[in-house]
């Protein structure tokens, strides 16, 4: 269904000017680009459903992607928005890696999708670049978590006078 | 000079919903009216027989505009202002407080973050950049809040939306899968903002604890404090200072604000302390 690219940049070159790998050494990107394809979703194609593997994460370098949940005898509920310079994705490293959302391009989306066992199998021989990959979703895990605390707090709602 | 505790009378000349519980209510004097006022300034609106709230003014008067209010109806007050209908009378004192430091911008970059209703205080000074558009830098302005149908100034912010001169970011916290725009909390649009921090102008206006995240966020980006302003809302009465309703610490919200500089207040809203 998906449409792989002609690679006219590297895969590479592509990671490094992405501000995910930002600081990224030659080796550790490397190492990476070879797990990685770009790829191209069309408006209102699906990337993923909830509970499908999570095989793959994807750097986004173009367009915008809806993460959203299905509730049984309600309208599906878009919860949050990627767009460039964002990653789409931690399921595929932390087991039973399994997506946890549905996820659908919003216009034409351009990633470069990494294959998730392929970089496993490269952070378990590499520990230096397990633990380089891990702390940056970290940090995503750490903002993701403030803004859920912020939305659980319903800020429009509140009244200001407390 | 008029007595500042005295109602001005004014008509509902037109009416406009907003939201499912926020109108927005054009007002005529039916005599004089009262002075005009400056961006981020507030009145107090009197709803007679109910009582007074303050209110910002989320539009200016002249050349034939009305005095502009946006009211979101939650409680007895609120509610009754709500309820009026083009024709119907209303009092109005002020303008009160301080407005926004559009002046001490000038020449600068300039973005707006606004939450829910905190939109109304800061259109007059989007309007105010747009138009002398001249004498700032880059101006962007982020608007965050519950779902799509909460958003305010749909048509205005169309026109916005479609000027090359400035980027206007929306974002709601859910949204049905008809939505194409973003989902997310406010400040997650600031990484898209190009920040320079030695040459930019803040101004928040939303729940205080968005203005503490939103805060946060642009010190992270190099900001400083005393280049973020926010409008602060607490219970009035008087709004001159008189009755001490309004306090915030050492400060009155109807006197000293509701425009602060965050070195200002940031203590009292826990900035620093998140
Ligand atoms: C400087 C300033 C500017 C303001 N500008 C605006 C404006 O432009 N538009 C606007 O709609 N409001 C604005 N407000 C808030 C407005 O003044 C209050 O909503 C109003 O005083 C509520 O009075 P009430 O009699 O309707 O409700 P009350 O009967 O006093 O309160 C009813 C219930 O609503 C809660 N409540 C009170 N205020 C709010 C609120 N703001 N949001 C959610 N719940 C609330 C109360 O805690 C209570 O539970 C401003 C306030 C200040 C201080
Ligand atoms: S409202 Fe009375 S002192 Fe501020």
């Amino acid at each position: 269904m998906t449409e792989v690219v002609a690679q006219r940049q590297s895969i590479r070159d592509l990671l490094a000017a992405h501000p995910f790998f930002a600081d990224l050494g030659d080796r550790d990107l490397d190492l990476i680009a070879g797990c990685g394809q770009n790829r191209v979703f069309r408006p209102g194609q699906v990337l993923f459903r909830e509970g499908d593997p999570a095989d793959w994460f994807h750097v986004i370098r173009r367009g915008r992607i809806a993460l959203g949940i299905s509730i049984p005898g309600r309208e599906d509920l878009i919860i949050d928005t990627l767009g460039p310079g964002e990653v789409l994705g931690w399921s595929w490293l932390f087991p039973p890696h399994v997506w946890t959302m549905d996820a659908t391009a919003l216009d034409t989306v351009h990633v470069i999708a990494l294959d998730g066992v392929c970089l496993r199998g490269k952070c378990d021989d590499d520990p230096a670049l397990g633990y380089s990959l891990a702390r940056r979703f970290a940090g995503i895990l750490s903002d993701r978590l403030a803004s859920t605390r912020l939305r659980l707090l319903d800020i429009y709602q509140a009244d200001p006078h407390g | 000079m008029a007595d500042p505790m005295t109602p001005v009378r004014y008509r509902v000349a037109a009416k406009h919903q907003e939201t499912s519980d926020t109108w927005t209510l054009d007002l005529r004097p039916l005599a004089g009216p009262i002075a005009t006022p400056r961006p981020g300034q507030f009145t107090m609106l009197y709803a007679f027989g109910r009582g007074e709230i303050p209110i910002s003014v989320s539009g200016l008067p002249g050349e034939g505009s009305p005095l502009r209010h946006t009211i979101r109806a939650v409680g007895s007050v609120s509610e009754a202002l709500c309820a009026l209908v083009p024709g119907d009378e209303v009092g109005v004192r002020g303008p009160f407080g301080t407005s926004w430091g559009l002046e001490r911008a000038e020449g600068r970059d300039v973005v707006m973050m606004a939450g829910g209703i905190g939109l109304a205080p800061l259109r007059p000074a989007v309007e105010h950049v747009l138009e002398h558009r001249d004498s700032y830098g880059r101006f962007a302005v982020l608007i965050g809040c519950r779902t799509p149908r909460d958003l305010l100034f749909l048509r205005q912010l169309e026109a916005w939306r479609g000027r090359f001169d400035v980027e206007v970011e929306v974002t709601v916290d859910s949204a049905d899968p008809g939505w194409h725009g973003d989902v997310g909390v406010v400040t997650g649009l600031l990484p898209r903002i190009p920040i320079d921090p030695d040459n930019i102008t803040v101004m928040m206006c939303g729940p205080e604890v968005m203005m503490r995240f939103g805060a946060r966020a642009m010190i992270e980006r190099g900001v400083a404090e005393a280049d973020i302003e926010l409008s602060t809302e607490r219970n009035m009465k008087c709004a001159i200072g008189h009755c001490g309703h309004c306090q915030l610490g050492p400060k009155f919200i109807c006197m000293d604000g509701p425009v602060f500089p965050l070195p200002e207040v940031g203590p009292l809203l826990a900035v620093r302390s998140l």
